[in-house]
């Protein structure tokens, strides 16, 4: 394996565990949509993005936007990992006077960018900064993680159809498509798809893959930022709860936190995971 | 009746004139900048100016993007799409994360005319209102317009501002407008009856204190033209003086001016108070003139409400 896959890797098994950790904790939060998405984050987070932890506002950083805000375990985990704030303020995590909001606030957490819950805000805000950005002639670019579910809401495709329409090439939005929304099935309840192609008709450019695999997310990541003249989606197949057995596919965990049981049965499998890598990063 | 000025012509010409002095002033619509006077700074700064379309969501979203990274979006629109199709927008992109926008709205309340209900907000400022961190500016004539965007422009965190389609009479002079962001402005003394109001209904109040003076009723009429933090010193002084308060607001009862003094004078000096606003209703089709004076908020239904306040009056 690559190393530096390897390494990515590693990071992300530990934060698989400090999402079942934290949200066992406090036995609620949303697992199943965090643990889908970590993947996509640790790259952005570890190897993509410009950052500067010890200076959350640093000008020359990049920007991420959670807009499927409830997926705020994974935010946080990668925070914490990457050295936001202290890895033990994780198990504060939806707690009173947590800076962990239940949903990410940016009123409370350095490195949030800004605050999300709402589904379908997001790519509209996430947008704003990459026009603003171009504006005074940054090189920054803005990364904004959507959900699937969150595609129904209408406000989501005004900002696709603005992005599309204002060649936004330092936006790139990522879609977690692990095809699960709270009441069961994406395609059951309102279906989307086709979805890639419908990115594509509106003007953005599409990479459409396994959002669990590491060479091509890295692939589709470097393939956004050499794109002139469009924005660049990545679908990303993801697969809910991927990482954790009982977790994966299940929609129950969704919005359900592990009980004592659970986590001892996902952190052995997770460690197992990290052995075969060789341990944590 | 005095010289009249759009208040939206203020906000175009005060928002491209920040504009030239200030590269971090942007723009925003939702294709109806020709009515809101944001194409002037348009004209001047197309590069510094989005327009979102129809999408109201989507605008308030970009304002909040860009406010982020330094500027300082203006968004308009009509008083009805600008806040009634964002309200969440609003709610959770711009106040949750105290976003630097300010959102300046057009064509609000009866006076928007022909086009008729669905087009005249009579609510915007209660859903404003509630929300925390918003601040809300209601300017009653072109100078305190100028004075109120270009107060917004240099103060951080959001702001709304509710303009609307008419001319309004002229109060004040260009060069000498008394607005204080947060100070209500008293525009004629009287003892008899108090009346606060904001926007046209300024105008109305002071025709109707001046109908009043021949009958030997002396109002005094107070400009709240912050609605939001409420000046609630002069709001208890006015009571204090006259013993009665007349609220008059071109907007629903529910929310609004009326019940800002209402919610003040319950806790801090409670007197007779009366609303005049439109009442559980919408409104509809017809000129202006008419509409007013249907929803008694022209300044002959203000006096005889007035009058009829007076009788309540604990003397």
């Amino acid at each position: 394996m690559d190393p530096e896959i390897r390494r990515l890797k590693q990071i992300a098994y530990a934060i698989r565990k400090d999402i079942l950790v934290m949200t066992h904790a406090a036995q609620s939060g949303h697992p199943g949509g965090s643990l889908s998405a970590i993947d996509l984050m640790t790259c952005l987070y570890f190897h993509e993005m410009a950052l500067d932890p010890k200076n959350p506002n640093w000008e020359g950083r990049d920007r991420f936007i959670l807009s499927k805000g409830h997926a705020s375990p994974a935010l946080y985990g990668v925070l914490a990992r990457v050295g936001y704030f202290p890895h033990e303020e994780i198990l504060t995590f939806r707690k009173f006077n947590s800076r962990l909001q239940g949903h990410p606030e940016c009123k409370f957490l350095p490195g949030v960018e800004i605050s999300t819950g709402s589904l379908g805000q997001g790519l509209s805000v996430a947008h704003g900064m990459a026009l603003g950005l171009k504006l005074a002639g940054s090189p920054q670019r803005v990364y904004c993680m959507v959900g699937d579910g969150e595609l129904q809401e209408g406000q989501t495709w005004e900002a696709i159809m603005a992005a599309g329409h204002r060649k936004t090439d330092n936006l790139c939005a990522i879609l977690d498509h692990n095809h699960l929304q709270i009441d069961g099935i994406v395609e059951e309840i309102k279906n989307e798809e086709p979805v890639p192609e419908k990115f594509e008709a509106f003007g953005w450019a599409v990479h459409h893959i396994d959002g669990h695999d590491y060479d091509a997310i890295l692939t589709a990541l470097e393939a956004a930022r050499n794109t002139k003249g469009q924005p660049t989606f990545i679908v990303a197949e993801t697969v809910k709860g991927k990482g954790v057995s009982f977790m994966e596919n299940n929609v129950d965990f969704h919005g359900k936190a592990a009980n004592d049981e659970e986590l001892k049965i996902g952190l052995a499998e997770l460690d197992l995971a990290l052995a075969q890598l060789g341990g944590e990063a | 009746m005095s010289e009249k000025k759009a208040l939206r012509d203020a906000y175009g010409k005060t928002l491209l004139a920040l504009g030239k002095e200030n590269e971090k002033i942007v723009a925003l619509d939702a294709d109806l900048s020709g009515s809101t006077r944001s194409n002037w700074f348009a004209e001047t700064f197309p590069h510094r100016f989005f327009n979102a379309g129809v999408a109201e969501a989507d605008m308030i979203g970009t304002a909040v993007g860009l406010s982020t990274v330094g500027f300082i979006p203006f968004a308009s629109t009509f008083a009805v799409f600008g806040t009634g199709r964002c309200y969440d927008q609003i709610r959770q992109s711009v106040c949750l994360s105290e976003a630097n926008v300010k959102i300046v709205v057009t064509h609000a309340g009866v006076t928007v005319g022909e086009d008729g209900g669905s087009h005249q907000m009579l609510e915007d400022l209660s859903l404003m209102r509630g929300l925390p961190h918003m601040r809300v500016i209601v300017p009653c004539d072109y100078a305190e317009t100028v004075a109120a965007v270009r107060f917004v422009a240099g103060a951080e965190g959001p702001f709304f501002v509710r303009l609307s389609r008419e001319k309004f009479p002229v109060l004040y002079p260009d060069d000498a407008c008394p607005f204080v962001f947060g100070k209500a402005h008293t525009v004629r003394q009287g003892k008899d009856v108090g009346i606060a109001a904001c926007g046209l209904m300024v105008h109305h109040a002071l025709e109707a204190a001046e109908a009043l003076a021949k009958e030997g009723i002396e109002a005094e009429v107070l400009n709240v033209s912050t609605l939001k933090p409420l000046d609630e010193d002069a709001i208890e002084a006015l009571a204090r003086k006259t013993g009665a308060v007349l609220t008059a607001e071109e907007h629903s009862v529910y929310g609004g001016l009326g019940s800002s003094v209402c919610e003040t004078l319950a806790e801090r000096f409670p007197v007779p108070v009366h609303r005049v606003g439109v009442k559980e209703a919408f409104g509809f089709s017809g000129k202006p003139g008419e509409l007013l004076k249907h929803f008694r908020l022209d300044a002959v239904s203000i006096a005889e409400a007035a009058k009829a306040l007076l009788e309540r009056k604990v003397r």
